[in-house]
């Protein structure tokens, strides 16, 4: 009796599992069509044939093509991606982080009312800013610096401050007070204590950081103004992307697309196991 | 009736109940409200009124140290031991008084006309009538003012003046209460102010970088912007189409469709208003929830290969989104690679309309967001539920709890609890997010009953891009007045869900 009790457990055990793989395998290809898709016609000869999944020809000339060509320099957004997307990842992580900090460990005077600003503030649609950032930057003799992208990435990301926070939030304050007591003050917690329990935080906000210049369009095409020397990624990708330029450039458009994507993925690669790591299970107890 | 009674009644009894209640307490909370009325001006008066006891004080009860300070900022702190701190607030006020001279004052005297064409040498430009629009304009060759900046550098000078306003008072309050100290015989150096920045202060010291940035490139902006609406902004003046002048109500007015050539805008927007409602509570819902499921599913034990399931999902992350967006709208187009394949499998016969037929395309954006959105909410989602104590599923699993109840009693609320701002700030995204929509279908399918080139999947924020990018007449003064109603819009939903979640209420019921 009890016997066959338990086997029906394990028997439902093992179909919610099977269940699980089938979802799970199910979601997989479609989230893996568009980048199978991507990477076939990035290997096609023929330019332009949306309309097959895998092309009649396999070649790899369309990657030659993407660090050869001058007249596109594909190496060079590359890099300017990369150089912004570093400076941007570093400033804009230790200001979402020390912003979120503030709100959920401090208590000052003007806290709430600094809260509610930047929640109001944040739901005007932003690019209607986007004009007068670019004269700002005009002003400060950046307009037309990759480093002036990065400012302007940077300066708006305390306003990010929610998921961080609402991480912060959950840590037990016990650990503060311990800290307290043995005579640390807030900077010592913050950078020795709280930190290092947050690193699922960080990483995710480091990995957002990341990854938002690659596909940032308007504010850098703003600032490279059709040179070629100073777009991003996704502006010169862009350009290849015209209506009168994609019969011509659509199979390099996706090598260019898969090149892109390969930094962002080593860096998820890199971080996945600090991100899925739990926090609070070695900490304090109860 | 009291709560127990409420609370016995059945379920939707107790809705209408509710109801009723409300509607009958409503004259006692009228009335209450208007008999705090004074009180509540009393508690604004009394803070308003206490920066100027502070300064009064000051000036009588100050010492000469004290009453110098008022001239001279700083003064008060340099002759009381604390010199680095004076001459910083010193060296403000000489910065403030030779901004004044040489750039405040000059730019912001043109703020009231926003300046008047003129040509290089300063003569006054022509003025002529356009005979359809009946709009003014300038025909001045090379001028030299240029409204933007007359506004932005006004701007710029009056935040220097609210912040030397600051730095001013702080540093009277200051000197006095140093002055004060000496009285008692305590000490405050230089050193001591230091130390308060890593303890007692110390949010000053975080948060000084992070608001300046988001003063000087999201508040500044910001007001610039809603200046713009009040003036007429466009490209219709050709002949000096950077100066412009204030204009006062008239965009709202266009926008209401009181003005000439502009009847269709009150139906076109409202239209789009109601569908960017429709697709900001889809978008945002279905990748909260899915995203949640997904990230539950792959973090139960038993599951293997967590990272490989993981890594699937985030390559969507990695291609840039332009990227995959224009490869998608590339595969549903009439004669892209899903229709082609569905009709040499001879399932459809026809095309599916996937981008032309309004239906159908609304349907689609929000298939295809959940496609880019649900990887972002699997990875937020996986560090957060490894974050509940384990300690709750087991007493839980103890109590013979079934996983879905599980998932309803903890696992929801502890989510709910941690990420409403989150999912606050999602919505507010989706209703400004311009991505997925104009990467895929640009806006369309195009009609003929919407106004200024919208289509009927465009939202708010993708056809003000139009106004100022796309159209011929960039209308940067009609984009600032939907840019105002989106607001309008965005914060009353917003404000509501955030005054009612609870991770607000009590942020600490977790620590």
């Amino acid at each position: 009796m009890s016997k066959s009790f338990s086997s029906s457990i394990r028997v439902r055990k093992n179909i919610r599992l099977t269940l699980t793989y089938i979802v799970l395998a199910i979601i997989s290809v479609i989230w893996l069509i568009p980048f199978v898709y991507i990477i076939a016609q990035s290997l096609s000869v023929d330019t332009a044939n949306f309309s097959v999944f895998f092309p009649d020809e396999w070649t790899f000339d369309n990657y030659i093509l993407l660090f050869t060509d001058q007249s596109k320099p594909f190496w060079r957004w590359w890099l300017n991606t990369f150089i912004i997307a570093g400076c941007t990842c570093i400033i804009q992580t230790l200001i979402t982080l020390a912003t979120s900090y503030a709100f959920s460990r401090l208590r000052f005077k003007s806290r709430k009312f600094i809260m509610k600003t930047f929640l109001i503030i944040g739901m005007f649609p932003s690019f209607l800013t986007m004009i007068i950032n670019y004269f700002l930057l005009d002003i400060l003799g950046l307009s037309s610096s990759i480093f002036g992208l990065v400012l302007i990435y940077c300066a708006s990301s305390a306003m990010g401050y929610y998921i961080a926070k609402g991480f912060f939030d959950t840590i037990p304050k016990s650990l503060d007070e311990a800290a307290m007591i043995d005579g640390a003050n807030k900077n010592t917690i913050f950078f020795k204590i709280i930190l290092p329990l947050s690193k699922p935080i960080v990483v995710y906000t480091v990995l957002m950081a990341f990854t938002g210049p690659w596909g940032d369009f308007m504010m850098a095409s703003y600032i490279a103004q059709g040179d070629v020397q100073l777009m991003n990624v996704a502006v010169g990708l862009q350009n290849l992307a015209l209506v009168g330029e994609i019969t011509k450039y659509f199979s390099r458009f996706c090598a260019g697309g898969v090149v892109t994507s390969i930094p962002i993925m080593i860096l998820f690669f890199w971080l996945q196991r600090y991100y899925v790591e739990g926090v609070t299970g070695g900490a304090v107890k109860g | 009736m009291t709560q127990i009674e409420l609370m016995s009644k059945p379920k939707f009894e107790r809705f209408f109940l509710r109801i009723g209640i409300f509607f009958s307490s409503l004259p006692l909370k009228l009335s209450l409200f208007f008999r705090n009325f004074p009180f509540f001006l009393k508690k604004v008066g009394s803070k308003l009124i206490k920066p100027f006891e502070v300064l009064n004080d000051a000036f009588i009860n100050g010492d000469w140290k004290t009453r110098l300070s008022f001239l001279f900022c700083g003064f008060g702190q340099i002759f009381n031991k604390q010199v680095v701190y004076g001459i910083i607030n010193f060296l403000f006020e000489v910065c403030f008084i030779v901004y004044m001279c040489l750039v405040g004052v000059p730019w912001i005297s043109k703020f009231g006309t926003l300046g008047i064409p003129t040509d290089e040498i300063g003569n006054a430009c022509d003025v002529y009538i356009n005979d359809i629009t009946g709009t003014e304009f300038y025909d001045c060759h090379g001028n030299t003012n240029d409204s933007r900046f007359i506004i932005l550098y006004s701007l710029i000078t009056i935040f220097f003046m609210i912040c030397m306003l600051y730095v001013w008072y702080s540093s009277i309050r200051k000197a006095k209460l140093l002055q004060d100290y000496n009285v008692i015989g305590k000490k405050e150096t230089d050193k001591d102010v230091t130390k308060t920045f890593v303890s007692r202060n110390y949010d000053k010291t975080l948060l000084a970088v992070p608001l300046t940035g988001v003063i000087v490139f999201t508040v500044l902006p910001l007001v610039f912007m809603i200046l713009i609406a009040f003036t007429n902004y466009s490209s219709e003046f050709n002949g000096s189409k950077l100066v412009f002048n204030w204009v006062g109500l008239q965009n709202f007015a266009n926008m209401a469709g009181l003005g000439a050539g502009y009847e269709t805008f009150l139906p076109t927007m409202l239209k789009i208003l109601v569908w960017t409602l429709i697709w900001a509570f889809f978008a945002t819902f279905t990748n909260y929830f899915l995203g949640m499921i997904v990230a539950l599913l792959i973090n139960q034990k038993a599951v293997k290969l967590k990272k490989l399931w993981r890594t699937v999902l985030i390559t969507t992350i990695a291609v840039p989104q332009f990227v995959s967006l224009l490869l998608i709208n590339k595969m549903i187009q009439d004669n892209g690679i899903i229709n082609n394949l569905l009709q040499q499998w001879g399932i459809i016969s026809s095309p599916i309309r996937f981008l032309s037929d309004a239906m159908i395309a609304r349907v689609m954006v929000i298939v295809v967001n959940m496609w880019v959105g649900i990887p972002y909410t699997m990875l937020i989602c996986t560090g957060i539920l490894l974050n509940i104590p384990e300690d709750l599923y087991e007493s839980a699993r103890i109590d013979g709890a079934s996983p879905l109840k599980m998932y309803m009693k903890i696992t929801l609320p502890y989510m709910l609890f941690v990420t409403t701002p989150y999912l606050i700030q999602q919505f507010v995204g989706n209703i400004n997010n311009f991505n997925v929509i104009y990467l895929l279908t640009q806006g369309g399918p195009l009609t003929q009953t919407y106004a200024a080139g919208a289509g009927q999947t465009d939202l708010l924020i993708t056809w003000l891009y139009k106004l100022t990018m796309t159209n011929a007449s960039k209308d940067y003064a009609m984009s600032s007045v939907i840019g105002i109603i989106v607001f309008c819009v965005v914060a009353f939903i917003s404000l509501i869900f955030y005054s009612k979640s609870k991770s607000v209420k009590n942020e600490e019921e977790f620590q």
